[in-house]
């Protein structure tokens, strides 16, 4: 079942990188967004400070969710997804695949840029350090989450503001603690257990996720 | 009994557009609920017997 | 009138009455004789917790009267969480027994849940202002109802969305299970992110001491809630079953 889930990755990688802008595209939306809020509430550096981390954390999950609709759509349009579903390795296998594949491609490119815009609001080191401690335990779970929502709604009308709808409530424990370890560091007080919670939710994530996301592609594609 | 006279009722110490501005808004609601059922249960019979005449 | 087979072959032959009534053309009936109880006992409910909640509780020493808001504010956000762990419970068993039935007990629960939720909402927000001088306060209890709120409103889009209705079941059924999962994380992680930010906590709902009489007006509201949620949601299943099942015979017999 490993080397099916390895083998899913690698393929999905291997389309990603045919298609480079696509994954170009997200980083630069989680530029512009982050970006976005000095021109709209000012530049007075405490303030930004403050702001930063619930900023650039927020901008990180907005990108993310942009970035689901691709997650099946492209090989349910072409046959493949069903192919998928009869194979003979299970669906939870695929699944894993690709939701690690859709990481490596979204979650991980995110987190190392998010310090560069972390010094943007002036964030010191401790606090950058606590950003990407974050976000990579962070991101994962906004991937395996979304995939939940990516599958539910397949070939829906209007899936990606349903998509958002959908997901975005679900992700608010991983933003208050993301965003919350960031901010504790800021504070000068330990972030620990800001990042163990998050790694609660990742194995709680990982281990649950996967099943409901095949749940909900068995559903679509019946 | 807690209040003096009607008028006392309706002021609510002071409070009365909070207190009757929130139980109004919930009468609206269930009204608009029961109303918006009736208007869908009218809607599918019209469509019923429209599909078999 | 012989008992309709659903399918479940064993179950109805040992005489497991209760599972008769998963068939929609048993059910349908059968909802729209128990309307009237619970109407009825809707009205008196919220007529005696009313009762008490304006004529007998006394007036709150810190608030004055705009706490007897919270007769309709506690017992709208219990419904409203209630509801969804209900409408969550019918898509499971929708999973395990595949009765149509309770794809569309959850659909009929749906708008009524989000219904308590907005009115949990707006009370709390005409609470707030007199009581802490804000019509929005980041409370944990408040903004855990409006995350809950965007549940339910997922919910009725996602269903709304999808053509067919048993996909559309199914899909709500996953959507469903997945938030009543997540609702004690979020509470949690929303209750820890209000205690970091709000410093000297604000809690709408919290009272040093509350008199007797206060109690048992919101729970009364609270049952009266209930009983109308009940008999609204068995109204709309009707309506329900017959936009789904008026191809069927039994609907033309009905000559609905």
């Amino acid at each position: 079942m490993l080397a099916a889930t390895v083998g899913i990755i690698e393929r999905d990688l291997r389309l990603a990188f045919r298609r480079k802008g696509d994954v170009a595209q997200v980083l630069v939306f989680f530029v512009i967004v982050a970006s976005l809020f000095p021109l709209g509430t000012g530049a007075e550096p405490n303030q930004l400070r403050a702001m930063g981390p619930g900023v650039v954390w927020v901008a990180a999950l907005l990108a993310a969710l942009l970035s689901l609709g691709r997650l099946f759509a492209a090989d349910y349009a072409d046959g493949s997804l069903e192919q998928m579903l009869i194979a003979a390795h299970p669906l939870a296998a695929t699944v894993t695949g690709k939701t690690v594949a859709h990481w490596l491609t979204t979650g991980l490119p995110l987190t190392l840029l998010a310090p560069l815009l972390g010094v943007q609001y002036d964030l010191p080191p401790v606090a950058l350090g606590a950003l990407v401690a974050s976000l990579a335990l962070g991101t994962p779970v906004l991937s395996l989450i979304g995939a939940v929502g990516a599958a539910l709604t397949l070939g829906t009308r209007g899936a990606a503001v349903l998509l958002a709808l959908l997901v975005l409530p679900l992700y608010v424990p991983v933003l208050v603690f993301g965003a919350g370890a960031v901010g504790a560091a800021l504070a000068g007080l330990p972030h620990g257990a800001h990042l163990s919670l998050l790694g609660a939710f990742l194995a709680f994530s990982l281990a649950f996720a996967p099943w409901a996301t095949c749940a909900a592609l068995r559903i679509a594609l019946d | 009994m807690n209040w003096g006279s009607l008028q006392a009722f309706l002021d609510m110490g002071g409070y009365g557009l909070y207190v009757w501005g929130s139980y109004g808004v919930a009468a609206l609601c269930i009204a608009i609920e029961l109303i918006a059922l009736k208007a869908r249960a009218r809607r599918l019979g019209a469509r019923m017997t429209e599909s078999a005449s | 009138m012989s008992t309709p087979d659903i399918g479940l072959g064993d179950a109805s032959v040992r005489g497991e009455w209760w599972l008769r009534y998963a068939a929609p053309q048993a059910f349908f009936p059968l909802a729209g004789r128990l309307i009237p109880y619970f109407a009825i006992l809707a009205v008196v409910l919220a007529l005696c917790g009313l009762y008490l909640g304006f004529f007998v509780a006394p007036t709150d020493f810190q608030q004055g009267e705009a706490y007897r808001i919270i007769f309709l504010h506690v017992p709208a956000a219990w419904m409203s969480m209630f509801l969804y762990v209900v409408m969550a419970l019918w898509g499971a068993l929708g999973f395990v027994l595949n009765t149509r039935l309770s794809g569309m007990m959850a659909s009929s629960i749906a708008p009524t849940g989000a219904l308590f939720t907005f009115i949990a909402l707006w009370t709390g927000a005409l609470w707030g202002k007199p009581t802490w001088g804000t019509w929005w306060v980041w409370d944990a209890r408040l903004t855990s109802e409006l995350i809950l709120l965007f549940l339910y409103v997922g919910f009725i889009a996602l269903k709304a969305s999808i053509d067919d209705p048993r996909r559309a079941d199914r899909a709500g059924a996953v959507l469903a299970l997945v938030g009543v999962v997540n609702v004690p994380i979020i509470y949690f992680s929303v209750q820890w992110w209000n205690t970091l930010h709000q410093g000297a906590s604000v809690s709408l709902t919290r009272s040093p001491s509350m008199a007797t009489t206060m109690l048992w007006g919101m729970l009364l509201m609270a049952l009266a809630a209930w009983m109308y949620s009940i008999a609204v949601c068995l109204a709309r299943v009707r309506v329900i079953i017959r936009e789904r099942e008026r191809e069927m015979a039994w609907m033309q017999e009905l000559g609905q």
